[in-house]
């Protein structure tokens, strides 16, 4: 792994972070309302997915999809005021947190009913195929999504046609409340796909660099052509299912053993990795990341000010996307219809 | 070119000629291909485009209506094809949570050049799950539009319309219709798409009617007529956006409405109609609108109890006749 790559990602992790807790920080203080749903604990799929995938490929997400969109490129300012409802907002304000679309980079959207995203990702897939192009459609759910009909429908569909899909299960174990061996008789959402001749994995999705390099395995084979593919990322939210919800549901020792597993530590972990040596890193073990960077610091290499340095950078980013959207003008009514009757201004209706 | 054609031959005749000008037009839908179609819409198209761009699909109506969203979002012009307006009700959440929302929801970022076909109504004995009409489901969400042809012609201008238009557009045609015949010329200009059409001219009341209906309500007020009771009908021919200008002007002339639906009458598309029509044209009505409709019943299996339960031509004649004309 290339240790700018590394360094990309551990960024991206720790803006989607920050970004995340300062959502949560402005919903609380009231700058915005309506349902909010937040990642910290899951970065590491959308970092790891999305920085494999290439600007022609085309993403579909869930309502839980701030993340996804910062990190394909969308500016943090843009996302922001879209959060507040601004008319700087992605979606002009019409769309809000459940709601980001991003068409010049193929961010097909959020969707806020469990299981639309298939169909639409089955879309995309059958027009790149239509017009028979190397380009890739990824496609985000939950565990809770695959027990709607839409999954099988579609991954029937993908499966028949040779679309070129890769289904991202993004598995946190929880439906809202509900956990996963409580709502799925198959608790390993990858061995579904093989009712459908689809091949697929289970990895373990707090490890960014795995997810990256699988990713990027797997788009190569599905833009050659390879048919559709189901790859399951075994993740955890560290909050409740949104803002709305407290996550009291789940017991503090599952908390606490995922917490543990944070990807933006191991991240973090994985690029000290490449400085100091293997040598020394393997003799502190994997799980020693506190050791290693006591160790980091007393050897006085640069890792922990390039850190701050990362941090600070994001803080200015996070506080001029707040700024922004704060200073961003409501839209008006007049706006609000423009969007709607965006596509038919040339059309003679009556 | 003028000629007599049957209503399913004009829709295949617009989507042939289509998909023979843009490449991005494709159809897809349960038995479209190889089969030609439930009721033959789509006849010898899947041999002259390819299976890719006729797909036949398995029976999954929301996804497959949702296929056609998200291929809508990026550029192609998908044409679905629900074999029945009844199965459509499984593919709501592609129609009503996606094709009406995502245009909006994306501040205008997206189109949705997507037209979804739907056949439907009361016809022979198809007992009450297939007999359904659900205009009022669909008039009831922004960003749909509907267009109720009830001619060749008109299904012929307006399924060519709706491919080229950016907006999803629900194409309601009646089952009883496919194989009724009429005049398609090609030579003369398409009226807009929403155009209401003053199927005949009266001077002592109006009905508005659509689709089947519209038909049903000329045959009644020919019937009229030679009671001299002379009656104008318009054919809405739409019924998202809905033409008032027409249906108004004509009442500030007859004085007189009644609205004909074959769909059930609470809460139907004649509730929004006459009440819409009231709010504007309260002083210009001599008499209380009447709605001809659909028993609010589902539809009986047996023939002569199905005929009963939606409007007949003699049903319409009746609620004429019950008005105060001016001698």
């Amino acid at each position: 792994m290339e240790r700018e790559q590394v360094h990309k990602m551990l960024r991206d992790m720790l803006r989607a972070r920050a970004f995340e807790e300062r959502a949560a920080e402005e919903y609380s203080k009231g700058s915005f309302a309506g349902f909010l749903h937040l990642y910290p604990g899951e970065e590491a799929v959308a970092v790891g997915v999305i920085h494999a995938t290439e600007p022609a490929d085309y993403i579909v997400t869930t309502y839980r999809e701030h993340v996804h969109a910062l990190v394909r490129g969308t500016p943090s300012k843009a996302i922001m005021a879209e959060l507040f409802g601004r008319r700087d907002g992605i979606c002009k304000g019409m769309g809000g947190s459940m709601h980001l679309f991003d068409a010049e980079r193929r961010f097909m959207g959020g969707y806020a009913i469990v299981g639309e995203t298939y169909p639409i990702a089955i879309g995309v897939g059958y027009a790149i195929l239509l017009r028979n192009l190397p380009e890739a459609v990824i496609c985000f759910f939950g565990d809770g999504a695959v027990n709607q009909g839409t999954f099988h429908e579609s991954l029937n569909m993908a499966a028949l046609w040779r679309l070129p899909v890769l289904f991202v299960c993004e598995n946190n174990h929880y439906q809202i409340g509900t956990e996963i061996h409580r709502h799925s008789a198959q608790t390993d959402v990858y061995k579904r796909a093989s009712a459908y001749n689809i091949p697929s994995e289970k990895i373990n999705g707090m490890d960014v660099l795995s997810v990256y390099s699988t990713t990027e395995r797997l788009l190569k084979q599905i833009r050659n052509g390879g048919g559709p593919y189901l790859l399951e990322l075994e993740t955890y939210r560290f909050r409740g299912h949104s803002m709305a919800d407290p996550g009291t549901y789940r017991p503090s020792v599952e908390v606490h053993s995922f917490t543990s597993q944070d990807p933006i530590s191991i991240a973090a972990h994985e690029l000290e990795s490449s400085y100091p040596t293997a040598e020394e890193i393997a003799k502190v073990g994997p799980d020693c990341i506190t050791q290693l960077t006591e160790q980091a610091q007393q050897t006085g290499h640069l890792l922990e000010q390039d850190l701050e340095l990362i941090k600070k950078d994001i803080e200015n980013e996070i506080d001029a996307a707040v700024d922004f959207a704060m200073n961003s003008p409501e839209p008006t009514m007049d706006e609000c219809w423009l969007c709607f009757q965006n596509n038919q201004r040339a059309e003679t209706l009556l | 070119m003028h000629e007599e054609i049957l209503y399913w031959q004009a829709l295949n005749r617009a989507l042939d000629i289509a998909m023979a000008k843009d490449s991005s037009v494709f159809i897809l839908g349960e038995d479209v291909g190889l089969f030609g179609g439930t009721y033959r819409v789509t006849e010898g198209l899947y041999s002259k485009y390819g299976e890719a761009r006729v797909r036949d699909t398995p029976i999954s109506e929301n996804s497959f209506t949702g296929l056609g969203v998200g291929a809508a979002m990026i550029g192609m012009r998908p044409v679905v094809e629900i074999m029945t307006v009844n199965f459509a009700l499984l593919a709501l959440d592609a129609i009503i949570n996606m094709a009406a929302k995502i245009p909006f929801m994306s501040g205008g970022q997206y189109a949705m050049p997507l037209v979804i076909r739907m056949p439907g109504g009361v016809a022979k004995q198809l007992a009450a799950q297939h007999s359904q009409r659900l205009e009022h489901t669909m008039m009831n969400v922004p960003g749909l539009r509907i267009a109720v042809p009830s001619t060749p012609q008109d299904a012929f201008w307006q399924f060519s319309q709706a491919i080229e238009s950016d907006d999803p557009i629900i194409l309601l045609e009646h089952e009883l219709l496919y194989f009724t015949k009429g005049v398609l010329d090609s030579s003369i200009e398409a009226l807009p798409m929403h155009k209401a059409q003053v199927r005949r001219k009266g001077k002592h009341l109006t009905i508005i009617s659509y689709s089947k209906h519209a038909l049903v309500s000329l045959q009644a007020a020919e019937q009229l007529a030679q009671q001299g009771i002379d009656t104008e009908v318009i054919d809405l021919r739409s019924l998202s956006p809905i033409d008032w200008e027409t249906c108004i002007e004509s009442i500030q002339r007859t004085h007189r409405l009644i609205v004909v639906e074959e769909d059930c009458k609470f809460a139907g598309a004649g509730a929004e109609i006459v009440s819409e029509l009231t709010e504007r044209c309260f002083f210009e009505l001599d008499e209380a609108p009447i709605r001809v409709a659909g028993m609010n019943i589902p539809t009986p299996f047996n023939a002569k109890l199905e005929a009963a339960s939606i409007p007949q031509v003699e049903d319409i004649v009746a609620a004429a006749q019950g008005f105060r004309l001016p001698s």
